[in-house]
């Protein structure tokens, strides 16, 4: 509908376009000056440094893409990384004992998620009698948190409590210049979450000379707030027994506990992406048909 | 501009009402035989895609407000608890998150094309307005819905916007207090904003309704701006604009859905999945993303005052718009120079997005200001000159002839009221 641009406008246009050129000849003398200004005429990259150190690194994940649900053998090796390791000192406030069974999820058997529970004494109350007491877990209670409240947490970590993992994997991402983000809404890339985790939990090396590193803190190439990181290593080859022969390597252990703490984040991510699916396909039928429609009560209109 | 309407109910029930209560005759002159220009392309869809948004995010809305919890130590763990634990919770939340910027994306697309058609022009000017009005109720509710998932943009962020008022000399201080309900963001105002996010919806739909009055007063314009001359330019609503319309909003959908399934995160911040703590401040404060160009405004201008007035004159500005142009034709198709700066303005509003999303530092900062610059020179000076100056390609006669060109057939008499047979 937009057909009337025959007319030739040769001079305006040109000066027009030599407009538009001064508009971006200014912006970049802003930019060349504003480098200038800055008062680092040679290597420009060593004068800001950015975080992380080590850009993380697309992972093949299997909740990837239009297809993509969670691979349940890798979520029930990345909870039992998450318990024996991460555990002893994070929260994890947003799940339940029962999340354990779901479909979509580790998917335990419920039998397997009682017993989980089981293993632990939660404290409950006030009974009859007006006192608490302790009890095994149930499937309806919470993980139970490792601090009594965040001071406690802090008190026995260095002053700085560890962060509750709920929504880790949402509440981290990974820096995405120009052109990326745009491509990003094609390619669906959601995944900075679980790549800037096991980004961080890979990271942990020896600084390099003549860096050095505050006390209590640990060099880390993965860190989005600089060079070294309150967490000590957390992981080292062998420690987690895996009972299904996936390899026992500081990698295979931070790619498994970065796809759990996805789920644990997301945990309907599998209903999503399936029912979208659905829809989308719905949609697109729906509007082949009303373009039909509107093409066969159009036909004799010119418009 | 009424359609004539025949409407003469044969159901008694409806006769009776329709004696007592003309509200039939209304709907069918209105949405059944309204006249519209017959060459309207696709971006005059978006009017009632944006009527539709409005009924989604209020349907969504209403629904979650069931099962949220406006406190501060709860509203986090409410949220989450939608997530995770309500029945499709998790797709109401992402349809209402996302709808807001699916919201946001149509009403540029309305008012872009407002601009580039001249549709603002007499006599649409107060249906220019009434859309402003719409649009900066828009803004309001989505700031503050924004806020309430309690995490730390919705805290922060809010911080930074209410603290804007204090640039107002002498009464500035005292008006952020009576916003905030106290000494800084905390309770009260978590739950003034839900009061408020609550109520704007329906104030909105309010002033849609006026906004679709004074639409069905001139009627629509057209791509050619030129005004409907007689009964061949027209088309009835129904079923030409309910089946292209239906399309139009089909096609949205799709997009809309791509986000909510695929991609529902990608148009947040991360830092919203962390709960608020008015003890740590995030690296960078940055808004929704629709807010992007006005906060790029706001913060190239040094002097915080200034800056504030500039990022409401920003908008103000676009109130002006009727009288700032000069030109007597509407249609960008039939002015060779504004086509051209409607479009540069068009990049330059893009950038000045891109601008605020990015830290305030180096160069960003000069070319924010350039852009800044830019952007109200184009509405202050260039659009009052142009009109002066430009020598506008001469207009068709008609929407007809423009459709069918100089004696091209005659439209087929009588297809405008009576749809073919199917």
């Amino acid at each position: 509908m937009m057909k009337m641009i025959s007319a030739p406008f040769a001079r305006t246009r040109l000066g027009l376009a030599l407009g538009a050129s001064l508009l971006a000849a200014a912006c970049l003398a802003g930019t060349v000056s504003a480098n200038a200004a800055e008062g680092e005429p040679a290597p420009a990259a060593e004068a800001v440094p950015t975080y992380p150190i080590r850009h993380p690194h697309m992972e093949p994940w299997s909740f990837a893409g239009i297809f993509g649900k969670y691979d349940t053998a890798q979520l029930q090796r990345g909870y039992q990384v998450y318990k024996e390791v991460c555990a002893s000192c994070h929260s994890m406030n947003f799940l339940h004992f029962r999340n354990l069974a779901d479909e979509g999820g580790p998917h335990f058997t419920e039998a397997q998620a009682k017993a989980v529970a089981a293993g632990y004494q939660v404290q409950d109350g006030p009974n009859d009698a007006g006192d608490m007491f302790e009890r095994p877990g149930r499937l309806s209670d919470r993980f139970p948190a490792p601090f009594p409240n965040p001071e406690a947490a802090a008190a026995a970590n260095n002053g700085k409590a560890p962060p509750d993992l709920s929504l880790m994997a949402k509440a981290r991402a990974v820096h995405r210049g120009f052109p990326w983000f745009v491509l990003d809404v094609f390619t669906q890339y959601q995944e900075g979450g679980p790549d800037y985790i096991h980004n961080l939990l890979t990271g942990y090396k020896e600084p390099p000379p003549g860096v050095t590193v505050g006390p209590g803190l640990h060099y880390n190439v993965g860190f989005n707030a600089g060079p070294a990181i309150a967490m000590p290593p957390p992981l080292s080859d062998g420690q987690v027994t895996y009972t299904d022969g996936a390899p026992q390597t500081v990698d295979q252990y931070a790619r498994d506990v970065s796809a759990f703490l996805m789920w644990a984040a997301e945990p309907h991510l599998d209903a999503r992406k399936r029912t979208g699916f659905q829809v989308i396909i719905f949609v697109l039928v729906f509007a082949g048909l009303l373009y039909a429609t509107k093409r066969k009560i159009w036909s004799k209109i010119a418009h | 501009m009424s359609g004539h309407s025949s409407y003469e109910p044969t159901n008694p029930a409806l006769k009776w009402l329709e004696a007592r209560l003309p509200i039939g005759g209304l709907i069918h002159s209105s949405f059944i035989v309204f006249p519209n220009p017959r060459n309207l392309n696709y971006f005059w869809t978006f009017g009632g895609i944006l009527a539709f948004m409005l009924v989604a995010q209020i349907a969504t809305g209403v629904v979650l407000a069931m099962h949220y919890t406006p406190h501060t130590t709860l509203a986090f763990a409410s949220v989450e608890g939608i997530m995770r634990d309500v029945n499709g919770g998790w797709m109401l939340r992402y349809l209402h998150s996302n709808g807001a910027s699916m919201f946001f994306i149509a009403v540029y697309i309305h008012i872009f094309r407002g601009l580039y058609y001249g549709s603002y022009k007499s006599p649409r000017e107060v249906l220019w307005i009434l859309g402003m009005i719409i649009f900066l109720l828009m803004m309001a509710t989505g700031f503050m819905g924004y806020v309430l998932p309690w995490g730390q943009m919705s805290f922060w962020g809010a911080t930074v916007i209410t603290n804007l008022f204090s640039a107002i000399p002498i009464v500035g201080e005292a008006i952020v207090t009576w916003l905030w309900g106290g000494f800084s963001v905390d309770n009260p105002t978590l739950n003034r904003f839900f009061a408020l996010h609550y109520l704007l919806p329906f104030i909105i739909a309010g002033v849609v309704v006026l906004h679709i009055w004074a639409l069905h007063v001139p009627g629509s314009n057209n791509p050619t701006g030129v005004s409907v001359k007689d009964e061949q330019d027209t088309l009835p609503f129904h079923p030409y604009f309910t089946v292209k319309d239906a399309l139009g909003l089909v096609l949205f959908l799709a997009f809309y859905s791509w986000f909510v399934f695929f991609l529902p995160n990608y148009l947040g911040h991360p830092d919203n999945y962390i709960e608020a703590n008015p003890l740590v401040t995030p690296a960078h404060i940055v808004p929704e993303w629709y807010f992007l160009p006005f906060y790029a405004i706001l913060r190239s201008i040094p002097d915080k005052l200034f800056g504030v007035i500039a990022m409401f004159g920003a908008i103000a500005v676009l109130f002006l718009v009727p009288w700032l142009d000069t030109s007597k034709v509407r249609s960008a198709n039939y002015r060779p120079l504004y086509r051209q700066f409607f479009w540069i303005w068009a990049v330059v509003s893009v950038g000045l997005g891109y601008i605020g999303a990015m830290p305030p530092e180096g160069a960003y900062v000069i070319i924010g200001r350039i852009l800044t610059a830019y952007y109200f020179v184009h509405f202050l000076v260039i659009l009052p000159l142009l009109g002066l100056f430009e020598k506008p390609r001469p207009l068709p006669a008609s929407i007809t002839e423009s459709v069918l060109g100089k004696g091209g057939a005659p439209v087929t008499a009588g297809a405008p009221s009576a749809p073919q047979t199917k």
